[in-house]
């Protein structure tokens, strides 16, 4: 089990800028299809949103896959830093 | 294990005090969002409705999207300063900002001040609403026993909904009491009377205040200030601390931003769904939820107290996977009950109405024709085509505005009261046992900041913008009527895996940590 969620990780990695690219194309295409303010305040608006959390995504990618989910902490004893 | 009946009584007082303040916010947020179209009209004035409409659920979204920010701070100050001052401090700034919006004059008296000033008391609201939660969850999390934690914090778990269903009730009363005519009361409604229930949030919150200042401290949280161990800043021992911070993105990714798609998709968006797609009749799209959301509720303590027996990760990734696989043939069904092309009409009854007002001072006129057709089911449907009669030969309206609205019959009535209520019972899964699984998760020290950020971010952003990108895929890709549930089906899969990979069932005995 613990080797899945290590090779999982990988996909969280990938998740994370694949995230990003469609966000940002699928607002650039809206944008030129529909150059008013209200769409780029909207798309500006999940832009800023989302990127932080994908970036989370990855972060959370990273962690798994050194196997930090491998044990999960049971009391504030278990947390070492 | 049998409790001292003096304990069970001081935990009962403890949950309804934080369920009375919990759900009185949850109805001043949601009241904005039920009453969005009558908002769009009064401060985002523009010619096309759409864009109205566009605009006020964007100020919609900056509430939810603020809540994390309000998270941040709140928790902060709750690990810092205590619980009860901290989420006493949130109820307040709800219940001023909720009372202000029913003060601040529309757009044709003060301008663009208007939605600036809407603007900025969303936000306010949406930062109180990201401090309280956490605060209510924890504080009564922290009250219970261990092996009734889950059905302890289910009661937090139902204000959520049961905020929805009075703010969706009162605007219903405030809607149909303002005149004895009821066309008229409903114009009296969407000319001032929708201030009423915001106004109203005041009397509810003063009584809310009263009964929390009579609340003491968390006795977890007391004993950790007494032996001096409380977190000096616990912002960054939250976030800095690589240990705490997996556990974050953990509840985040594993959790939280399921919980909140399934929520919003359940009820939110489902309201808006039958009302904007298979264009019910307002008072039936909204009559619906309610009856839908009377029956599920009680689920929420259901799930939360079986929780406490098999673990809090079963029953809520199981809630998830049956939204995934089930929402799009639930909404199809919801679509086709409503769909015309599934009837016969009976033609003879049909009905048309003219009515031609002159506009003043232009020499033209405003004509409205009304036609209601009636199905072999016993459905009505009115089309209002209202466009305006030139005095210039010759010249007409480009696009008459067209409005369509159906009254179903009892048996397709009821029958989406059923689709709505498994959705939501797939919300009472997700959400019953949700509390206590976020509070076993984080130490005391750093549990207000801790689990509020992830609650906030999944159940606030990704669950809080539900409606709105669904209903801009739904722009995107216009083929099909029912591409925006994509959006949830696939962060609730997403959620779905990393929960299954990720989370334990283990049921922490021990929060004293």
């Amino acid at each position: 089990m613990n080797a899945l969620k290590r090779v999982a990780g990988i996909l969280w990695i990938i998740a994370g800028p694949l995230a990003i690219y469609y966000l940002v194309r699928t607002a650039i295409d809206e944008i030129n299809k529909k150059p008013v303010i209200d769409t780029k305040i909207q798309w500006a608006v999940f832009i800023i949103v989302f990127i932080p959390i994908a970036i989370g995504i990855i972060i959370f990618g990273i962690y798994a896959l050194k196997g930090e989910y491998d044990h999960l902490p049971g009391s504030s004893e278990d947390i070492t830093d | 294990m049998i409790q001292p009946a003096n304990e069970v009584q001081s935990i009962r007082k403890i949950i309804m005090a934080s369920s009375v303040g919990t759900l009185i916010e949850w109805y001043d947020f949601y009241i904005f969002g039920s009453l969005a179209p009558v908002i769009a009209g009064q401060f985002f004035p523009k010619t096309n409705p759409t864009a109205a409409l566009l605009s006020t659920l964007a100020t919609f979204a900056a509430g939810f999207i603020v809540r994390p920010f309000g998270a941040l701070v709140f928790g902060r100050l709750g690990d810092l300063i205590g619980r009860k001052y901290t989420f006493l401090l949130t109820l307040i700034i709800m219940g001023s900002s909720t009372f202000a919006i029913g003060l601040v004059p529309g757009y044709q008296t003060i301008g663009f001040a208007a939605p600036i000033i809407i603007l900025v008391l969303r936000l306010l609201q949406g930062l109180a609403l990201g401090g309280e939660y956490g605060g209510a969850a924890t504080y009564v999390a922290e009250h219970a026993p261990p092996n009734r934690r889950g059905f302890f914090t289910s009661w937090i778990q139902t204000t959520a909904t049961l905020g929805l269903f009075l703010s969706l009730g009162i605007i219903l009363i405030a809607r149909h009491s303002l005149d004895a005519d009821r066309t008229r009361s409903i114009a009296k409604f969407e000319d001032w009377g929708w201030r009423i229930p915001f106004l109203v949030s005041i009397f509810l919150v003063v009584v809310s205040v009263y009964i929390r200042l009579r609340m003491k401290e968390s006795p977890l949280y007391a004993k950790l200030k007494t032996e001096g161990k409380t977190s000096v800043n616990p912002l960054k021992e939250s976030f800095t601390h690589r240990s705490n911070l997996k556990m974050v993105l953990l509840a985040l990714f594993g959790a939280t931003m399921g919980q909140g798609v399934v929520w919003y998709t359940g009820q939110f968006y489902a309201q808006s769904f039958i009302e904007n797609v298979c264009k019910v009749d307002f008072e039936q799209s909204r009559t619906i939820l309610l009856w839908a959301i009377l029956f599920a509720t009680p689920f929420f303590v259901v799930f939360g107290n079986w929780s406490d027996k098999i673990g809090r990760k079963w029953i809520m990734l199981v809630g998830m996977f049956l939204a995934i696989i089930t929402y799009r043939p639930l909404f199809g069904k919801l679509y086709s009950i409503a769909d015309e092309k599934n009837k016969t009409e009976v033609v003879d009854e049909k009905q048309i109405s003219t009515a031609i007002k002159p506009i003043v001072n232009t020499g033209n006129s405003l004509r409205k024709i009304g036609t209601t057709h009636f199905f072999d089911d016993g459905t009505l449907l009115m089309e209002t085509r209202t466009d305006t009669l030139y005095a210039e030969a010759g010249k007409i309206t480009d696009k008459p505005d067209v409005k369509i609205s159906k009254l179903l019959p009892a048996n397709g009535y009821w029958l989406m009261v059923g689709i709505i209520f498994i959705m939501i019972l797939y919300v009472t899964m997700v959400y019953g046992p949700i509390a206590a699984f976020l509070v076993e998760l984080f130490p005391t020290k750093i549990r207000y900041t801790s689990m509020s950020l992830p609650y906030h971010i999944g159940n606030g952003i990704f669950g809080g913008l539900t409606p709105f990108i669904a209903l801009l895929l739904t722009t995107i890709y216009t083929g099909d009527k029912l591409v925006g549930l994509y959006y949830s089906i696939i962060v609730a899969g997403l959620c779905f895996l990393v929960g299954l990979l990720y989370l334990r069932n283990k049921i922490d005995p021990n929060v004293n940590d």
